[in-house]
């Protein structure tokens, strides 16, 4: 019997095993299809509902991927500490807004000053911590076994959580952490609603439409600023000099260095970029979800790496298309599901796709290496 | 130009140049041959900066290029179309072929370089928008050759250019190393092929498990008994 053919018994032995689970535990996490079909006929409207849900969140998902799958492409590894630099984003941003006073006053002019300031010092933040990680926790390990590399990225999300919730106990710096320690979640305000309010308009967009649907200034903030970014990154990966260094330095990384690209400083842009998208996915989300929490890097972290190996992890496109799925999968369970098992159905989702099409929807199949 | 001395390579505890010393002319096809893993790429990364040496120098004119970190050596003049080609595989043809160009910054010389290029290899312009990695082995190995031309450099290191090559394709390559040699383009060429090698070049060396055992000018190693029996398959 052939390598290859004893590998999809393995592969469809596990597929079934995955299933049978899924199966067995379907009912429990709210897998009951005559159910979805009958809340779905019930209220269709609220399939659009989810979808927008699903559209905004997989956008946040997306721009976190992006560091996952820019770092992957290039060195190799799985940033295991991604999802944190996104968490120390989100905590950055709340205690800009709540240093500059943002968070008190009530004029929107302040308010839009104060969000500017807080998505600049988040994305330098995101981007200056995630270099700083790389240079001290990977570039050392660059040329050991990549289980080195991984093991210092687990090591390095330790550090971020626990600085995380040694922040959220600071309430000197944001007075609405109140005294019951950094374990417990936090309130991020709901500026954008603030905004809305001072301007006597509702948060919802569709508000006196007479459509029964919420579409919020917050969705349409979440996508505009996800599509500029992923616009303006394609751009940049494709057309500058520094895009073109990147792309050839994932490629072949020898070749590279014979060419004279600076492959260091390649890295550390790599690493500064996906960090400051972080960074800007820290204050988005805060905005959106209104929560802030230590632990909030996990699930982010866990669906976005999985959004970028659903798309084809190194790909940009397909860690855009990945997240918009994951997003959609993940309101979709939330919504007609069971919120509690979202985390478990992302997880198959993982485990299905690098067990059947480890190079993803948009990955490369053949002359990935030459 | 380009000279080492006492050059010693390792990996790890493997000691793969013990003392090389060469040097390579203005102007000047100098061969380096020799059988496999006898350190012949080992020599070419190493000039290249990619390897360090543990001692010895590799100068160019004057320039200590040992000293150099890998991304600076290009910028000096020292090109290579390596061994295994390298090429970008998701990159068009003419985004490698820029990519050659990388270290330059003038524009009007790297578009003459571009059309100098593909008249040599005029299959590569047919290809242009075509992604490298679909690429057949001979036009694989242009693009190597034409995107180290790109960075229009001093010396041209080629890593054995008629690996895998269909005998008509290799006549080409060698035709076109000859072509480039005399647009002026010093070239250290490595071969396993030493017969075709020694054919085209001025000079050359014989390496052996990591040390020069022999080097002359081409037409006296073409006939030296050593050569003959151990390279070009003379009984
Ligand atoms: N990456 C490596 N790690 C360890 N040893 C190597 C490596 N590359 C080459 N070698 C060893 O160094 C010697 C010279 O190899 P190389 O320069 O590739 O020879 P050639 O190009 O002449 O075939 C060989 O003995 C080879 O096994
Ligand atoms: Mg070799």
């Amino acid at each position: 019997m052939g390598k290859a053919s004893k590998l999809n018994i393995r592969r469809i032995v596990i597929a079934a095993l995955v299933l049978y689970i899924v199966l067995l535990l379907g009912p429990i996490a709210g897998f009951d299809i005559p159910n979805i079909a009958a809340a779905i006929q019930a209220n269709p409207l609220q399939l659009v509902q989810f979808l927008i849900i699903g559209l905004a969140n997989g956008a946040i998902i997306a721009i976190i991927g992006l560091g996952y799958t820019m770092v992957y492409g290039i060195i190799e590894l799985v940033n295991f500490a991604h999802g944190d630099v996104y968490m120390i984003g989100v905590f950055t941003s709340l205690t800009v807004l709540s240093l500059t006073g943002t968070l008190d006053t009530d004029s929107p002019g302040k308010i839009i000053l104060g969000l500017i300031l807080a998505l600049v010092i988040a994305i330098a933040v995101g981007a200056g911590l995630n270099a700083t990680v790389e240079r001290v926790a990977y570039r050392r390990l660059r040329n050991s076994s990549r289980l080195a590399a991984l093991i210092s990225a687990i090591g390095v999300s330790f550090i971020l959580e626990n600085t995380g919730l040694i922040w959220a106990a600071q309430s000197w710096l944001v007075p609405s952490f109140g005294t019951t320690g950094g374990a417990s979640q936090k309130v991020f305000p709901d500026l954008l609603g603030k905004i809305m309010a001072a301007y006597g308009l509702d948060v919802n967009l569709l508000a006196n439409t007479g459509i029964a649907l919420r579409f919020t200034i917050k969705d349409l903030m979440v996508m505009v600023l996800a599509g500029a970014m992923m616009l303006a990154l394609r751009l940049f990966v494709q057309n500058t000099k520094m895009g073109k260094a990147m792309r050839a330095t994932a490629q072949n990384r020898d070749a590279a260095k014979m060419l004279g690209i600076d492959i260091d400083w390649v890295i550390s842009t790599t690493f500064l970029i996906g960090g400051g998208l972080a960074g800007a996915a820290g204050l988005m989300a805060g905005l959106y979800n209104n929560t802030a929490w230590w632990f909030m890097g996990f699930r982010a972290g866990l669906q976005s790496f999985t959004a970028a190996v659903l798309g084809g992890i190194g790909n940009i496109t397909g860690a855009m298309l990945g997240g918009i799925l994951i997003g959609l999968l993940a309101s979709f369970s939330d919504g007609y599901l069971n919120a509690r098992w979202t985390n478990a159905w992302v997880f198959a989702t993982l485990v299905l796709i690098l067990l059947f099409r480890p190079s993803g929807l948009l990955g490369e199949q053949v002359g990935e290496k030459a | 130009m380009l000279e080492l001395t006492d050059v010693h390579t390792y990996y790890g505890n493997i000691h793969a140049l013990k003392g090389i010393s060469l040097k390579v002319d203005d102007g000047e096809i100098v061969t380096l041959i020799g059988s496999n893993g006898a350190g012949k790429t080992t020599t070419l990364r190493t000039i290249q900066g990619l390897l360090r040496p543990r001692s010895g120098s590799i100068k160019l004119d004057d320039l200590e290029l040992h000293k150099l970190p890998s991304h600076q050596v290009a910028a000096k003049g020292i090109a290579q179309s390596p061994e295994g080609r390298m090429i970008f595989p998701r990159m068009s043809v003419l985004e490698n072929l820029e990519m050659g160009a990388y270290a330059r910054t003038d524009k009007d010389g790297i578009q003459q370089d571009l059309e100098r290029v593909f008249g040599l290899f005029p299959r590569l312009k047919e290809r242009i928008k075509q992604k490298g990695g679909t690429l057949s082995g001979g036009e694989q190995q242009m693009l190597a050759m034409g995107r180290a031309l790109m960075a229009r450099p001093r010396i041209l290191l080629l890593d054995e250019p008629s690996m895998g090559l269909s005998p008509i394709l290799v006549d080409l390559i060698f035709d076109t190393i000859v072509a480039i040699n005399k647009e002026g383009t010093t070239i250290l060429l490595v071969e396993q092929n030493a017969l075709m090698a020694l054919s085209i070049a001025h000079r050359g060396y014989v390496i052996q498990t990591g040390e020069i055992i022999l080097t002359d000018n081409a037409a006296k190693l073409q006939e030296n008994e050593m050569v003959q029996k151990s390279y070009l398959g003379v009984e």
